[in-house]
Order: structure tokens, then sequence, then C-alpha cells
């Protein structure tokens, strides 16, 4: 067969170091500390039965019931694609493929939300992840989302990593007590005692008449809870690295996924990688304008961008990815060379990203600028289910043109 | 097909509406009268004596500090307290029947917990003076305390949240096959919350093992039971959950043991939760901040007080087997009030923490942002010293 079949045996010891070894990659190998070996055991055997030296110390080792599940590594995805290097796939495909090897490597990664288990989550991004790794592992909750991110919170700080998902982020707004009074909270006023290295994801924005209840932009309210870490995905690329990066981070992270991207298609290696965080990403480099943008603004951007190059402009694209803090490093870098900021977001104009966004550039780069700031938003108006209403409440490309020519003449 | 969803169902043609209120209340457990004396003077049997002397004396322990703290408070040495007056039964007997890997998610009104696991009455007053030795390091209010080495979560105000919380601590547990439970402790008016109502439910349905404790003291600030709900109070609506559950009486120090004792092992064994309603008395007001003669009898605290205390209860239970006499409460009360009075001269006199910890441990690694806010706030300071408290070091 050639593939490993991998054991989880969750056993409880006690005290003591343990080492676990990923059969299939020698980097995912993780050492855990003693404080993190009391919550699981782990032994990897192959499918033969060896277990040779991958075995944790068996002092350490409680005898317990044996959850096997046979797992299919690398040579599956390989088929999708079966040309050179990377491999294609969509969206939440790559979300799923970076959760799944995070719940590989570390057995205190979990997932709590409605529907994810066996119907696999609303978008698909936990299919196949209860079949792999249990009831347990990947639970399906009841409805009531402060209660299950409640449940997250006492999880991490007793020692799991926990990964809530919100049908939609919409509906986190019931989640917000747990998470702005607890999650964001309670490392600081335990003095640093307990962590709550959670991740917080779900699809937002505005979809196609979905309604205004399902078409929020939570990255406006979340902004502002001190202690929470926000990033916003935008590609199968960065939306994998960024789920990677979110559940290793010791502090809880809201990743925000956007409703109409989940079926993007793209290339992406094979190695093992991790986005960082705090860093944005320029996506296309250029001197005349830096545009700053993120989740689903990106490709409204980029196609506009097509026009614009075009016409002879040459505009500096950054998807700024890290809502929660901001990369004033790269931002700042693109502000001198260009002395122009357009700001393309899709939360409101009030209070939203684009309005802190505009605020820290002012506060930081103010003497770069050689013009104000300008910053296409969303209008201040709930989202209306027509079609052609809604697409009048999202920043099109054809506005980001307009806006470009006005700003640099 | 007398199925529903996995469920039998038995069909009627008689209408039959469930009435609201059960003829028969929720029957209450004790072990003993409330003068003191064993209801089966056999169980004596089962007890054991150095445990109930413990028991008893960190109930007065508690008493006493609760005592001295308020007063600190009133002569605005603390900013703030809570006590826990009338309920050092329920603290003390739970605590003393858990394990110390037991993870307790409360709610304000638990410090016995605490105090039972080992937490000093010096680091009860580290916290409340927000000293540089407390664990908190200063950010919280008072009596908010929590001890990573004892496993008691740092204590949230708002009502309830904790419940769900510590469903997902034994969720953890239970995935890991720990022989621990989660406990979470919430009064009378936390079992409005909808989390309330969120984690029993999830707790059933996940099949957590986790004890589920009310210390129903009768008052939600200004807000009694009556008006708080309807149900014959809070054990009853463990079945509407599919969540066992026990009435105990929360003035007797024994019953609580026991029927913690109890219900603990169920869940680890079992893989459930267990709901306890204790019937306890809040002697005291809902905080300094509160004055409970304005909305409740004096008469009606004072009978309480006098009358209903647990911890005489215990006392005359012990005494009355000689197991304690009036020479030992003596000695005791005196003692914990001179090693009080050196716990808050200590305490007092420590610095407060610095400037930076204003800015540590909101994220594991402080990011720049935050660093260029410590700086301006340490140039402010810096600056006008005279309008910054002076205890306060810069750094």
């Amino acid at each position: 067969m050639g593939l490993s079949s991998i054991a989880y045996d969750l056993g409880s010891g006690l005290n003591g170091p343990m080492s676990i070894s990923h059969l299939s990659s020698p980097r995912q190998q993780l050492a855990f500390s003693a404080k993190s070996c009391s919550r699981a055991c782990i032994t990897v055997r192959a499918a033969d039965g060896n277990s040779g030296s991958m075995r944790a110390p068996p002092s350490t080792v409680r005898a317990s019931k044996l959850v096997t599940n046979a797992v299919a590594v690398k040579s599956e995805t390989a088929s999708i694609a079966a040309t050179k290097s990377g491999h294609e796939l969509l969206l939440f495909e790559a979300l799923r493929e970076g959760l799944e090897e995070e719940m590989e490597r570390d057995p205190r990664v979990c997932v709590l939300g409605e529907d994810v288990g066996h119907y696999g989550g609303s978008y698909k991004v936990t299919k196949g992840l209860a079949e792999k790794f249990g009831d347990l592992r990947v639970l399906d909750t009841p409805i009531a989302e402060n209660s299950f991110t409640g449940m997250a919170v006492g999880a991490a700080m007793t020692g799991l990593r926990p990964i809530v998902e919100g049908m939609n982020m919409g509906f986190l707004l019931l989640a917000y007590n747990q998470i702005s009074n607890n999650c964001g909270m309670l490392h600081y006023t335990s003095g640093g005692q307990f962590t709550i290295p959670v991740v917080i994801r779900g699809p937002g924005g505005v979809g196609r008449q979905l309604g205004a209840e399902h078409s929020q932009r939570l990255e406006s309210y979340f902004q502002s809870v001190p202690g929470l870490q926000m990033v916003a995905c935008s590609t199968p690329y960065n939306a994998k690295g960024l789920m990677k990066a979110a559940i290793r981070s010791e502090n809880p992270v809201i990743l925000c996924e956007h409703v109409l991207l989940y079926n993007l298609k793209e290339r992406i290696p094979d190695e093992e990688y991790v986005c960082c965080l705090e860093r944005a990403e320029l996506v296309r480099p250029g001197k005349d304008v830096t545009i700053l943008t993120y989740s689903r603004m990106r490709h409204h951007v980029l196609q506009a961008a097509k026009s614009l190059i075009n016409k002879g402009y040459d505009p500096e694209i950054i998807d700024i990815i890290s809502l929660k803090p901001f990369d004033l490093h790269t931002i700042g870098n693109s502000i001198k060379k260009t002395h122009k900021v357009l700001i393309v977001e899709e939360c409101m104009r009030t209070g939203g990203i684009g309005a802190s966004l505009r605020a820290s550039i002012m506060d930081n780069f103010w003497d770069y600028l050689d013009a104000p700031i300008m910053c296409l938003s969303s209008q201040d108006v709930p989202t209306p289910y027509a079609g052609t209403l809604e697409e009048a409440t999202v920043v099109q490309p054809p506005q980001i043109v307009k806006a470009i020519k006005q700003l640099c003449g | 097909m007398n199925d529903f969803m996995g469920r039998k169902v038995s069909y009627s043609s008689q209408m039959c509406f469930i009435p609201e209120e059960s003829t028969n209340s929720v029957p209450c457990y004790r072990l003993l009268s409330t003068h003191g004396d064993l209801l089966d003077p056999s169980s004596i049997n089962e007890l054991d004596k150095e445990l109930c002397i413990e028991m008893y004396r960190k109930m007065v322990t508690l008493q006493v500090m609760d005592t001295i703290f308020y007063d600190a408070q009133r002569q605005g040495r603390i900013s703030f307290y809570v006590t826990t007056i009338g309920e050092e039964a329920i603290n003390i007997g739970s605590a003393a029947a858990l394990n110390a890997t037991d993870v307790v998610f409360s709610q304000y009104r638990e410090p016995g917990v605490l105090m039972w696991r080992g937490f000093t009455l010096q680091q009860f007053a580290n916290q409340c003076y927000g000293n540089e030795y407390d664990l908190g390091k200063g950010r919280q209010m008072p009596v908010h305390y929590g001890s990573n080495e004892l496993n008691y979560l740092t204590v949230s105000s708002p009502i309830a949240t904790q419940v769900p919380q510590a469903v997902g601590a034994a969720y953890g547990l239970k995935m890991d096959k720990k022989d621990a439970c989660a406990v979470t402790y919430f009064g009378d008016g936390g079992t409005s919350e909808g989390d309330f109502h969120a984690g029993m439910n999830f707790a059933a349905v996940l099949g957590a093992p986790v004890l589920f404790i009310c210390r129903n003291n009768g008052w939600a600030i200004s807000t009694p039971t009556s008006e708080q709900f309807r149900s014959d109070g809070v054990a009853i609506k463990g079945q509407a959950y599919g969540v066992r559950s026990i009435r105990v009486d929360g003035n007797d120090a024994l019953a609580v043991y026991f029927a913690v004792k109890n219900a603990r092992k169920m869940a680890v064994e079992e893989f459930r939760p267990i709901l306890i309603e204790a019937l306890t008395y809040r002697v005291g007001h809902h905080s300094t901040s509160d004055d409970s003669s304005k909305y409740r009898s004096v008469d009606e605290i004072e009978y309480w007080r006098t009358r209903r205390d647990p911890v005489a209860r215990l006392r005359m239970f012990l005494q009355s087997n000689r197991w304690w006499d009036d020479e030992n409460e003596d000695l005791l009360r005196q003692d914990l009030r001179t090693q009080m009075m050196s716990v808050l001269h200590n305490a007092e006199s420590k610095k407060k923490p610095g400037l930076s910890n204003l800015f540590e441990d909101v994220y594991d690694v402080i990011p720049q942002n935050l660093k260029e806010q410590e700086q301006e706030t340490q140039a402010i300071v810096g600056k006008y010293p005279k309008d910054y408290p002076s205890d306060v070091p810069l750094d």
C-alpha cells in the first residue's frame, strides 16, 4: 500500500515528556512541553503495525481504548493534480487542508460548531473530518453560539486548542459576550495564568441575496476588542496558511472568511507552509498609488487594476490580511513610496476597518501623504435582499477605477 | 409505530396538561438538624473526625476573612469586596468533596473553594489590594481570584459565562479520559441566563463530566427568587435537560459534602453532568456597593444570620461529639484575627504592579502598537507625576 495508517491512542499520561512523530513529514515532528503532555498521548503506528522509534515513552502511556482510523496521506491529494509542483484546490478545500494538517499534528486541536460533524459544515470546510478524527474532536453543538464559544474558551483555558465555526459570522454576534468579556480578557485578567488559544472562524461579508442578517461585516465590531487578533483570508494560499498560523497562535484569533470566495481556485504548494498572522501581502508592486484592501474586495481591486494598468496607471496593491493589528510596516513602506492611498473595503462607512485604517495612517504617515486618504466602503444601510440593490451596496470595480483617476489625476 | 426520533411516544386520548407545579416539591437532602444533631445517629460511623474538624476550621477562616475584608473596604483600605457570609457550608463542603485536579469555574461567591485548596490569606489579600504579588497582576477587581496551580479559573464578573466554559473543560477531560471533572458554581440569578440553559443542555448531550452547583441563596441583588423563576427552584430544571439532579440543604456542611462526593463519582464514572441545588441564604449584602436593608427586612437577615448560621450548626455537631470545644474556638478565632491583621498590613505595604503591566499579557507577545502606547503613557506619567498615583512604578 505504501501509505501509513495512523492510529490515535487517546491515553492520558499524567506527567512526563513525550515526543510525537508524524510519519509523513519530519517537519511535523512535535515535542510537547511537560505541561501539555498531561493532556493526551499519541502513539503513531505504521500500516504494518510497526511502532518503531515513534512510540511515546511507555511509562507515560496508560492503557486505554484504542480509536483507530485509517488515514490516507499525501498520495490522495497528489492525484488531484498530477502535474509538476503544487496542487489545485478551492478555497474551502484549502481551509480544510490546513485544518486537517493541524489536527493531525496536534491532538489538542478540535472543532466545535453547528453541523460541522457528519454534515461536514455548511460550507464543507470540515467535510470528512468527523469520520477521520471522531465525533469528539469534530463536535456538533446545539444552537447556542454564546455557549459553544464559551465552551471553547473553557476548553482552551484547560489545555485544548479549539476552533469555533460560526455558521455565519453574523451569528457570532450572539457570542459577543464570551468573545469580548472572556476570550479577549482572561489572559490579561488572570495575570497571564490562563491562555485562550482559540480560533473563531466563519463566513461573513455580503453574499448573493442572503438578506441583511446574513451579510454582516463582523470585523467592524471585533476590531475594538482588546486581546483579540483578527485576519481575513482571500485566496486558497493564504486561507490555508492563515488557518494553520491561527491554530498555532497562543492568542485568540478571529479568521474572517467570505461567503463568495469559498470556490476560488488556486494552485498551492505541496510542501507545508504557514503564513504570518501579522503580515500584509504585497499583491502587485507599483509606484503611483497604494491600494489597501482585504477579503473579497481584493478581487474587485484586481479587476479594476486591469483597467487601470491599461490606462497607464501603476497601482501598488496590498491585501492587508491582518485586520488587528494592522501591518503598518508594509503599509508604511508603500505610502512612503506612492504618497497616495485608496482603501477599498466592504465594511460600512461608519466604524469599519477603513475608518480605523485611515486614522492609523494619518497618525503614522501624515508627512508622506500628498492627498487625503480615500476610502471606498459600503453605505451605512442593512444589506437589502433584492439583487440590484445589494450590488449597489458593495464597492464595484468601476468605482475603484474612478477613485484612482480622481486620486492620481 | 411508537417511535419519534428514537424516543418512545405513548399516545393517549385523554387530554392531559403537565401541571406547572408538582404537588410534591423536590425533597431536600440534609444530614444535620438545624441544631447540629445527626438525623441518623448511626451515620456517625461514616464520618471522618479529622475531615469534619478541618472543614469547620476552614469555614471559620472564611467567615473571619470575610468579616475583616468587609471592614477593610468600609474603612477605605480596599476598594470593593464581596462576602460569602451564610454560604460557608457550600463553599467548604463542596470543596472538600472534590479532587485537587477537578477544574473549578466559579461565579464570585466561592473563595472557600480556593481556600480549601491552599490559597493563603496573604494571597487573598494581595489580590484585593492589587499589589505586585497578586497573581492577576492588579488587573481585576477584588475577589476576582484565579490560580492556575490550584485549578481555579480566574473569576469573570458577567453572570453565568463560566457555565458553558466549564462544559468545554469537561469536554476536554472526557476526550482525555481523565479522572477529573469540571465544576461550576452560580447563584439562583445565574440560572436565568441563556448560558445556564445552553450549558446544561450541551453537557447532557455531550455526556460531559461536569457538576453544576447552584447556590440558591434567595436573592440576586434585590431580586428575590420569587421574581427570578416560577419553577420549583432550580433542581427541577435538571430533568428538563436530561440532567440528574439533587436538592441539598446548603447550610448543612455534611450534606453538601456527601452530595457533591457522590455527584462527582457519577460524573466521572458515568460521563454525565449532575445538577446540585444548594438552598442557603445570602446573609451579607450583594457586595460592598449594596445595602440590602433597602429591599429586604432586617429581621429576615438577622434570623438567618443568628439562627441558621451554617458555621454554628457544624460547631454544634462537633461540640456535641466532643470533637471541638470553646477553647479551640477562641484560640482559632484569635489566631485568625492576628493573622488577618498581619496579612492586611503586609498586602498594603507592598508596591503596586508597574505601568508595564498595563500593556503585557494582552497578547502573548506585546505588539508594536501597544509598545508605542506604552511609551506614550510612560512619557505622560513621567512628565506630570503629580497627576498620577505615586505608588505605581513607571516600569
